[in-house]
Order: structure tokens, then C-alpha cells, then sequence
């Protein structure tokens, strides 16, 4: 396995507030790595390094190849790293299709204006908006938001996916279904970054995981090996029996 | 593009502006259309800024007033054709905003706004002290500047049909734009700028272009205007009234759609001419745009346009 995105000793400071101090993270091709970590880790701030919405303090950022460090978030986009947002961004007066057809004009695959829209078509549909094309973006419930944010990252036909907190806000259904559709992506060759609250979620999908804590590294490992690091439970976990449970549910 | 109906719809509805007052002759009906076919081309490219990449230019009259300037000085002094020299007024004015445009779109919401009128009063200014452009008394045409039209009653009606075209230009620049992949990439700006970023759209390049493109066809048509008019002055070339009565067009057709604000230039010219020739409400045009504005705002942000779709859906397909 190659890597597809080396993060190299990367640190962002906020006035007082150091956000990340020193963080080196590696993201393989067709893997999925989680990013977890209590409130306030930084892990929102990772991905706003990674996909250049702020460049690091020091350090690089690295992408299929490339040193991006730096490079302003429309470029990054355009490398082929596509991002679904923790708070979802529709662009709320276009539709569906619209939103989704912004995502693969401006995507890696630069295309066309008549052919992204066949792009969008199929990736809305994949990921169960097929029925909602036409409907106006902001209309469409927590859910539908979260979904529309997953399709437009991925009209843009990405190497690599960003997902920060895709199942937040979501019922025991609507998580089920995310999670097939997450493992559906993966299956498809796109490697995943995903930022993730729920336990059981980002044990069963990640191949490895990364935790983080103040900003810095805590551990890094397999979700059996990080779910038995004692550091990881005192210090993130708190109480063992939690992880305990995640086990023991698939 | 010309499988569509719309753009023949603007063709059809230019040969009506063009023809109507000229076979009938009618001065009277020519000069208050001719009015309305400026307004239009100042609301309906303020649009591409307002409507599609969310921006309040207000100092959009600028373009107009640069673009008129441009032209008669090159008229008078240079002594070359109206139509060239008003194409040259159009392409320098475009150059100039996409100078200024780099710049102060790193601005946005109300900041950006206030940019756009502090360009708008340091231009005015700068002529107002530029004594090749005539400094406070500005530059007048004299007869023999109409002499290539076969005199002035010709050259009138000349402006006329160019201005017509260039509102028809507008129009479908405005239909072009919209239905390409720069309009998307402007419209998911307009909507929500840091996501269109990250989403991968070039946001400081497209809306440097847009500001820039929204200058070309108001300056072209601030040359075609002052020349007819014979006269160009600060005062009148630079009048940020004008730039705050372009928004209330169109906000009252429809900010975003194509036909909105031609529609809301139309009304409001007819309105215009109303409030005008009425005795009690003559001064009180501007009030009533500004009372017309907040309510189009606070009520109807889609205007009449926007309106319409709400209330049937359906159009919302044909009537953009």
C-alpha cells in the first residue's frame, strides 16, 4: 500500500491556543483511518490544515505526491481531496443536483458543465438522494444535509474523503445506513479521513486510528490495539466498560 | 445556446425596443425607452455581481461614468468613431476593474460595499481635478462630432439602436453566464463562499472576472449615452443615486434570475416617470425607491421574479 497523504509534524496556533502541536499522521490508499478525540482535540482544525483552509505553523502536508502546504483549499480540491463538513454547508438555494454538479465541475476531474451533471446524478443517487434531485438544498432534513455534504464530496470523484462527524445528528437508522454507504465508498478505491464520535461506528469501519488529545498524538493503532492502549481510556475513554461495550457489538 | 427559446425571446424583444419607436417615428417614446434600455444594461449587469456571486456593488455607476469619460475624451481630442472609441472605453474600463477588483473583493458583506462606493467617489474626484478630462465642467461634444452619422437627429437615433443592442448584449450575457460553469461557480460563491472553496471553486479568480466582466457592457453604454447626450460632467457621470436606484431595480425584479431585472428596470423607469410628472410627489422619487427597497427586502427578497416561482414552481424552469 502506498501512501496518499503524509501529514508532517504539522502545528497551528490560535493566539493562546495551541490547536494541533506537532501531529504526523499517514493515510494509505484505499484505508480508512479515523481521527478521534474528546471536544476541543483539534481534529476539526487537522482537516482544516490538511485541505488548506489555514496553513500550518510548521511542518508539511503532502497529497498523492505533492507538498499542498499551504495551497488555498480550491486547489487542494482540485488534487482530488474532497471534504464533507461537520456542520453541514449546503449552498441552500440550489438544488440537490446543483450542489452535487458544483462538486464535479470544480472536482478533481474538472469536467464539463453537461457531464458533471451526470456525475452528480449518479453519486446523489448513490448515496440515496436519488429521489430528491430537484429538491432545494436547504429544505432537505439533518439527515438529507448529511447526505448531500457525502454526495458533493464525492461528484468531485476524489482520491481521498474528509468526513468530519458524518453520522453526528443522525437516528439508529439513518446511522446504519451511513455506515453502509461509507463502506460502500471505501469499496469503490477512495481512502477516507474520518473524524468520528461514535465509537462503535469508527471501531468497526477504520483500519487504524489516530487519537487525539490537546492537539498532539496519543496513540495511533489498530481499533483493537487503541481500544487496549491505557492512556487512550483514562485519558480520552475515562472509563474502560465503554470500550468494553463497543466490542461487543459488531 | 440558440436551440433555446430565451435568447430568441431577447432577440424578438430588442427588434420591438429598436423598431416600434422607429417606424412610428415617435422621439418622445424613443427617449423614455431609451432610458429604460440603459437601466436595464446598469441593473441587469449589476446582477452578475449582486444576483449571481452575492456581492453589493454598490458604486456600480462608476463603470457608466469611467466608460463616458473614456469615450468623449477620445472622441474630442483624438478624434476617433464613437463606436470605436466607446469599445475601447469598455475594454480599458473592464482592465481597470479587474485591477481594482483583485483587490478589494478580498472584502466581503458590508466592508466590500463600502469599497465599492469609496472607488465611485475617489474616481469622481480624481476627474473632478483631471484637467484633460475638463476638471469640474467636464467635456462637451461639439456638432461636427455627429457629422459621421449624417448630423444630429441621425446620430440620436444611431445611439439609440446601439444602446438597444447592448441592453440585448446584457441580457444574453446575463443567459451565457448562467448557464455555464463560471455562473455555477459564481452562484455557489453567492451562496456560501467558504464551502464553494473548499467544494473547489476558484473564488478569488471568478469573482476578479465577474466584477470585471460586469463593467464591460455599462461602460461601452455610458460612451454610447454621454455622446449622444453631448455633454459629460462629474456630477452626472458619477452619481451614486443612480448606482442605489440600479440595486432597487433589481431587487424589484428578482436578484439571480435573467428577466428580473430588466423587468424591475422597466417598472421602475415607468415609475419614475410617474412620480416625475406628479406634482406633490416630484422630490420624492429617491424616498420612494429607498421605502420601495426595504420593503422588497424585508418582504419579497426574491422579488417579482422570485415571487412568481414561489408562488407557482413550475415557472421557475422558463421564466428565469
Amino acid at each position: 500500500m502506498s501512501e496518499l497523504l503524509v501529514v508532517n509534524d504539522i502545528s497551528k496556533r490560535f493566539g493562546g491556543l495551541q490547536a494541533v502541536s506537532h501531529l504526523s499522521l499517514t493515510v494509505n490508499e484505499g484505508e480508512i483511518l479515523g481521527l478521534i478525540g474528546p471536544n476541543g482535540a483539534g481534529k476539526s482544525t487537522v482537516f482544516n490544515l490538511i485541505n488548506g483552509v489555514y496553513a500550518p505553523d510548521t511542518g508539511s502536508v503532502e497529497f498523492a505526491g505533492q507538498d499542498i502546504t499551504g495551497m488555498p483549499p480550491h486547489r487542494v480540491a482540485r488534487l482530488g481531496l474532497a471534504r464533507a463538513h461537520q456542520i453541514v454547508q449546503p449552498l441552500g438555494a440550489l438544488s440537490v443536483l446543483e450542489n452535487c454538479t458544483v462538486g464535479a465541475c470544480f472536482g478533481r476531474e474538472n469536467l464539463p458543465l453537461a457531464e458533471a451533471r451526470e456525475t452528480a446524478r449518479e453519486m446523489a443517487t448513490k448515496v440515496g438522494l436519488g429521489d430528491r434531485l430537484d429538491l432545494i438544498a436547504s429544505s432537505l432534513t439533518t439527515a438529507g444535509k448529511k447526505r448531500l455534504e457525502l454526495a458533493r464530496a464525492l461528484s468531485a470523484r476524489p482520491k481521498l474523503l474528509l468526513l468530519d462527524e458524518v453520522l453526528a445528528g443522525l437516528n439508529p437508522t439513518e446511522t446504519e445506513q451511513m455506515i453502509a454507504t461509507v463502506r460502500q465508498i471505501r469499496a469503490s478505491g477512495i481512502a477516507i479521513l474520518m473524524i468520528e464520535h461514535i465509537m462503535r461506528a469508527v471501531m468497526s469501519l477504520s483500519d487504524r486510528i489516530v487519537v487525539l488529545n490537546l492537539g498532539a498524538k496519543l496513540a495511533e493503532g489498530t481499533p483493537q490495539e487503541v481500544a487496549e492502549n491505557p492512556e487512550v481510556i483514562t485519558a480520552y475513554l475515562g472509563d474502560s466498560t465503554i470500550m468494553q461495550a463497543a466490542e461487543a457489538s459488531p | 445556446m440558440w436551440r433555446r427559446p430565451f435568447p430568441w425571446l431577447i432577440v424578438v424583444a430588442a427588434l420591438l425596443f429598436a423598431l416600434v419607436p422607429y417606424f412610428t417615428n415617435d422621439v418622445g417614446m424613443r427617449e423614455s425607452l431609451l432610458l429604460a434600455a440603459i437601466y436595464i444594461i446598469l441593473a441587469s449587469n449589476l446582477n452578475l455581481m449582486i444576483g449571481y456571486a452575492g456581492y453589493v456593488n454598490f458604486g456600480n455607476i462608476v463603470f457608466f461614468g469611467l466608460g463616458g469619460y473614456i469615450c468623449l475624451y477620445l472622441v474630442t481630442a483624438w478624434h476617433v468613431h464613437v463606436i470605436v472609441a466607446a469599445l475601447i472605453g469598455g475594454v480599458a474600463v473592464s482592465a481597470v476593474a479587474l485591477l481594482f477588483g483583485t483587490g478589494i473583493l478580498r472584502l466581503r458583506g458590508a466592508f466590500f460595499a463600502l469599497a465599492t462606493i469609496g472607488v465611485n467617489q475617489a474616481v469622481q474626484q480624481l476627474v473632478v481635478n483631471f484637467e484633460p478630462w475638463g476638471g469640474a465642467t467636464g467635456i462637451y461634444l461639439s456638432l461636427d462630432s455627429y457629422k459621421p452619422f449624417g448630423g444630429p437627429m441621425q446620430a440620436l437615433w444611431w445611439m439609440y439602436l446601439l444602446i438597444v443592442l447592448l441592453t440585448a448584449a446584457s441580457m444574453l450575457l446575463s443567459y451565457v453566464i448562467k448557464n455555464s460553469k463560471f455562473g455555477l461557480g459564481l452562484i455557489a460563491i453567492g451562496q456560501n463562499e467558504d464551502a464553494a472553496a473548499v467544494l473547489g471553486v476558484p473564488t478569488a479568480r471568478y469573482k476578479a472576472l465577474v466584477y470585471s466582466a460586469s463593467a464591460f457592457l455599462p461602460a461601452m453604454a455610458g460612451g454610447l449615452y454621454f455622446f449622444k447626450s453631448g455633454i459629460i460632467e462629474p456630477g452626472a457621470a458619477f452619481n451614486l443615486e443612480q448606482s442605489i436606484e440600479a440595486i432597487v431595480m433589481l431587487m424589484l425584479g428578482g436578484a439571480g434570475t435573467i428577466l428580473g431585472p430588466a423587468l424591475g428596470a422597466v417598472l421602475y423607469e415607468e415609475m419614475r416617470g410617474i412620480l416625475l410628472t406628479t406634482q406633490y410627489l416630484s422630490h420624492f422619487q429617491l424616498v420612494i425607491a429607498g421605502v420601495l427597497l426595504l420593503i422588497i427586502v424585508q418582504f419579497v427578497p426574491g422579488g417579482l421574479l422570485g415571487w412568481l416561482h414561489r408562488l407557482w414552481p413550475r415557472t421557475r424552469g422558463w421564466l428565469q
